[in-house]
């Protein structure tokens, strides 16, 4: 081992330190925590249908995507709407129909097959196996086809009797599916009815006893107990914990900006200066609009700095301050406008357009920083019921994309406009976004990606895309 | 602590955890781990910035009895013995009042047996009657090794055995153990469905979780399911001295002084000789502690949460120019070094903050060497050695000291291992005078030298 010791270089994107020769420094995504995945790792759910396993696989997918752990939904259910075309009735899920079970048996097949292709090609972490997985046959077949490849496997059990909560169900997401788009809701209705009993008769539970050796979460009455068994690893820990936080209780989020600050108005970026005039005025607005909305119970959250707790103020109502909200820290850039940054650190500019997410400020953070210091708002926006968000641009950005599924290269280019509130509402497996423009004038603070974003590229060219300002 | 509302305290920064008091009811036989997990979430809790005391009904019961003679005492049928016992757990009850109404406590862990249906029936009906919301904590195990392990770790050392030797005491603790067996009843699936409880099997295999009803009882959840007892250790260490610790300077992103190279290449050997099975190796993102890990031959990886404090407006000053241009900070700072944050920075409450996801890392890793700061040092040993808000700003950690963390009974052991580099003393102790209009001398009284 050599004893010289190696100089580090700072990347210029990252700004993260790495030795001249690079090696001992583990690979891995993100730059602001430690890579937790070794292998990969397939969850998969089991459960009769309309239990919400879909529902689970999209919203964990959605969030362990968020937090940078690259995942994909596989459903079986869309492998044999493709294999079969056109779904008659129930009768192609009865336990005796053998052509049928042959189709189904090579659906999930083949979703294993594109698993495997996921992992090894695309650079997969998690694969969610979205299907009933109902009996212990199927469920032995993943677990060698796993094991063989070197997977690790996790189960997700939802068990649910509840005949309001699986009529709801129904309602929400399966009237809306291609299988019965052609259906009026009566025979909808009875048509699934049917299938679920076809799976009844062969449903064999995930067993305490015999599959003790398994990792699994069992969650009974969506979230009214949960058994687990053999977390393995800070992955298999970090989703018991986020489906233990969810629910499924209709409520509403609300984002927003603060209102028009001094520095906005100057085209100066971060700082912690209070409103302006017309800042003043939408904090009012909100006020009579939150007022007009008629929310239960409804929380307020803003950030630490001033632009934010004067827009709470007008609320007259009691909030909670959260550092965590504080607007992105633009390091030696801090309260320049683009045209200084241009002029002073002209290359910093170009990278940060090249690649908007994973870039850093000097003495600084990035977005991915944000998202990293935002999962714990996440995780309590999950928990909680109304809840209003005053924050500011990038970190309204971060949380849009968590509720929104936008991609990491979407993301800091989210529109979240001054004064416009973004009302969300959860149904079947998204989000419904309403905007509400108050209705007072602010300035435009989003710059688009320029053109060139070479370090070469001239000024006009590095800001082209710069908005009006004083 | 409820979150601020109104501007005047811009430095309250907490979410509110809960809204009433919690009380927290273990559950179980003996020797299954009981008062280790009341220890351990006591600590983690108040280190997060949640008010946490636990009440140990056994030790009430020891101030009541003096002297303990054996496992006759806790026989069902000792008419005597299960009066003492109720009253010793009435007492209890009674300060855990007192410390959530009254002290300003916000969670209190009541641990003891708690065994049977009926009592926790009556603990329910106290929490009910005081408006706190409660927990149950029930740990099963019938691992025989690992109970013989928590016997020879914690019950051996007991003042209950203090007069008796090795085998005496396993003897009569097996036959305490019984008197309990006949009249446990587990918390029931069924019968106890409306309660809000988590049942651990076989020290954390299985779980079952039950009506989490509020943000503190999902963080007590996790972090249960997240610590082990497989024995490990952690090594805790700063970087080498850099050429901004030589010069005085705080903060700032320097390199190693030719002395904290030194260094690196001793943790080197000192690594080596301790032979440490999987060791995984944590860094921050600052080029000191990178450069430091560098040397060791082993892969690492970078937490940015591992930063060093932001000391703010303040970053690569000395303190005598902190002193000379920002005096009034710089006092405030001195009167409470944990709450203060510098402009435009953090506080020693903030890094908690941002160091939360580490611990948890960290409990659930095994052995594992963190390559810190002095602030972030200090933060995490408090979470390990439970210092207090008070004492964690003023913990000493000093360069080239590995301090060799090894998870023993309730607690922790330490072990100091200075490498034999020489270095500067970056440790500022409190200063007596912490008045804002105190002389510069005053104020710079306690100083560590530097060039």
């Amino acid at each position: 081992m050599s004893t010289e010791h190696k100089n580090l270089t700072q990347t210029r994107l990252l700004k993260i330190r790495v030795p001249w020769m690079g090696y001992n420094l583990n690979h891995r995504r993100g730059s602001s925590v430690p890579q937790f995945c070794n292998s990969p790792t397939v969850i998969v759910m089991v459960g009769l249908p309309a239990r919400g396993k879909t529902y689970i696989s999209k919203k964990l997918t959605r969030y362990l995507n968020w937090i940078g752990v690259p995942t994909k939904v596989f459903n079986v259910g869309q492998y044999r709407r493709e294999a079969v075309k056109t779904y008659k009735n129930f009768e192609f899920f009865k336990p005796d129909n053998e052509e049928a079970m042959r189709i189904r048996k090579a659906c999930a097949s083949a979703a294993l097959k594109d698993v495997a292709a996921y992992f090894t090609k695309e650079h997969g972490h998690v694969a969610v196996f979205d299907a009933t997985n109902t009996t212990r046959e199927r469920r032995a077949v993943i677990n060698s086809f796993a094991k063989e490849k070197g997977y690790k496997v996790f189960f997700v059990e939802s068990i649910c009797d509840d005949p309001d909560i699986i009529t709801e169900n129904i309602k929400q997401v399966k009237f809306g599916s291609p299988d019965y788009i052609d259906r009026d809701i009566e025979e909808a209705m009875t048509d699934f009815i049917q299938r679920i009993e076809c799976y009844k008769a062969s449903y064999t539970s995930i067993d305490d006893e015999r599959d003790r050796k398994l990792s699994y979460i069992k969650i009974f009455d969506v979230g009214s107990r949960f058994l687990v068994n053999r977390v393995q690893d800070h992955i298999q820990s970090r989703i018991v914990y986020y489906l233990m936080n969810i629910h499924v209780t209709p409520r509403t989020i609300y984002l927003s900006r603060h209102g028009e600050s001094e520095l906005n108005l100057l085209g100066r970026i971060g700082g912690d200066s209070g409103l302006s005039p017309r800042g003043l005025k939408f904090a009012d607005a909100l006020a009579k609009f939150i007022r007009g909305q008629n929310i239960k119970d409804l929380k307020v959250w803003t950030s630490h700095m001033k632009r934010t707790i004067q827009t709470a103020e007008a609320l007259g109502v009691q909030y909670e301050q959260w550092k965590a909200l504080n607007e992105i820290d633009a390091g030696v850039c801090e309260e320049l406008t683009y045209e200084e940054i241009q002029e002073n650190f002209p290359d910093e500019f170009a990278m940060r357009d090249q690649e908007k997410y994973r870039y850093r400020y000097p003495k600084g953070e990035s977005y991915e920083d944000l998202v990293h210091r935002l999962e714990p708002v996440i995780m309590e926006l999950e928990r909680q019921e109304n809840v209003l968000v005053i924050c500011h641009q990038a970190i309204m950005r971060c949380l849009l994309s968590y509720f929104l599924d936008k991609p990491a290269d979407e993301l800091p280019y989210v529109r979240c406009p001054l004064h416009t509130v973004l009302k969300l509402t959860p149904v079947a497996y998204g989000c419904k976004v309403e905007s509400f423009f108050l209705n007072i004038e602010a300035v435009n603070t989003h710059r688009e990606r320029p053109g060139n974003v070479s370090i070469s590229r001239k000024t006009e060219e590095a800001l082209l895309t710069v908005p009006d300002h004083n | 602590m409820r979150g601020s509302c109104h501007p005047n305290n811009p430095r309250d920064r907490t979410v509110c955890m809960t809204n009433c008091p919690t009380l927290i009811v273990t559950v179980g036989l003996p020797a299954r781990g009981k008062t280790y997990i009341s220890k351990k979430l006591t600590r983690y809790l108040n280190w997060i910035g949640v008010p946490t005391k636990e009440f140990n009904v056994g030790d009430y019961r020891r101030e009541c009895l003096k002297i303990y003679k054996s496992f006759e005492f806790f026989r069902p049928d000792n008419e005597e013995g299960v009066k003492i016992r109720r009253q010793c757990a009435m007492s209890a009850l009674n300060d855990v009042r007192q410390y959530l109404s009254v002290e300003g406590g916000q969670v209190a862990v009541f641990d003891a047996t708690n065994t049977t249906r009926d009592r926790r029936g009556t603990i329910m009906k106290f929490a009910e009657q005081n408006g706190f919301k409660v927990f149950f904590v029930e740990s099963v195990c019938e691992d025989p090794e690992v109970i013989a392990q928590n016997i020879v770790q914690v019950k051996l050392g007991n003042p209950d055995y203090m007069n008796c030797s090795s085998e005496e005491a396993i003897e009569d603790f097996m036959e305490r153990v019984k008197c309990y067996e006949t009249s446990y009843q587990p918390l029931d699936e069924d019968l106890d469905s409306d309660m809000s409880y988590i049942k651990i099997m076989d020290v954390g295999r299985r779980y079952l979780v039950n009506r989490v009803v509020d943000h503190i009882q999902s963080r007590i959840v996790y972090y249960l399911m997240n610590i082990h007892i497989t024995p490990r250790s952690i090594y805790l260490c700063r970087h080498g001295e850099s050429d901004l610790n030589i010069k005085g300077r705080i903060g700032g992103d320097s390199g190693l002084s030719s002395r904290g190279k030194e260094f690196a290449k001793h943790l080197r050997s000192y690594l080596e000789e301790q032979k440490i099975k999987d060791l995984k190796i944590w860094t921050s993102q600052m080029k000191r502690t990178i450069q430091t890990a560098e040397c060791l031959g082993i892969p690492y990886e970078q937490w940015k949460s591992l930063n060093e404090i932001d000391a703010g407006v303040c970053e690569e000053m000395m303190y005598e120019e902190i002193q000379q241009h920002f005096p009034l900070e710089f006092a405030l700072r001195d009167q409470d070094k944990y709450r203060y944050r510098y402009p435009k920075g953090e506080s020693y409450e903030d890094l908690v903050q941002r160091l939360e996801p580490v611990i948890m890392e960290l409990e659930r890793q095994e052995n594992v060497l963190v390559i810190c700061h002095q602030a972030v040092m200090r933060c995490l040993l408090a979470y390990f050695l439970d210092k207090t808000s008070h004492e964690l700003p003023y913990l000493k950690c000093p360069l080239h000291t590995v301090l060799k963390l090894t998870p023993v009974a309730y607690g922790c052991k330490v072990e100091s291992v200075y490498l034999g580099v020489e270095s500067v003393n970056t440790h500022r102790d409190r200063p007596e005078n912490v008045n804002v209009q105190r002389s510069t001398e005053d104020a710079l009284q306690t100083v560590p030298a530097h060039l």
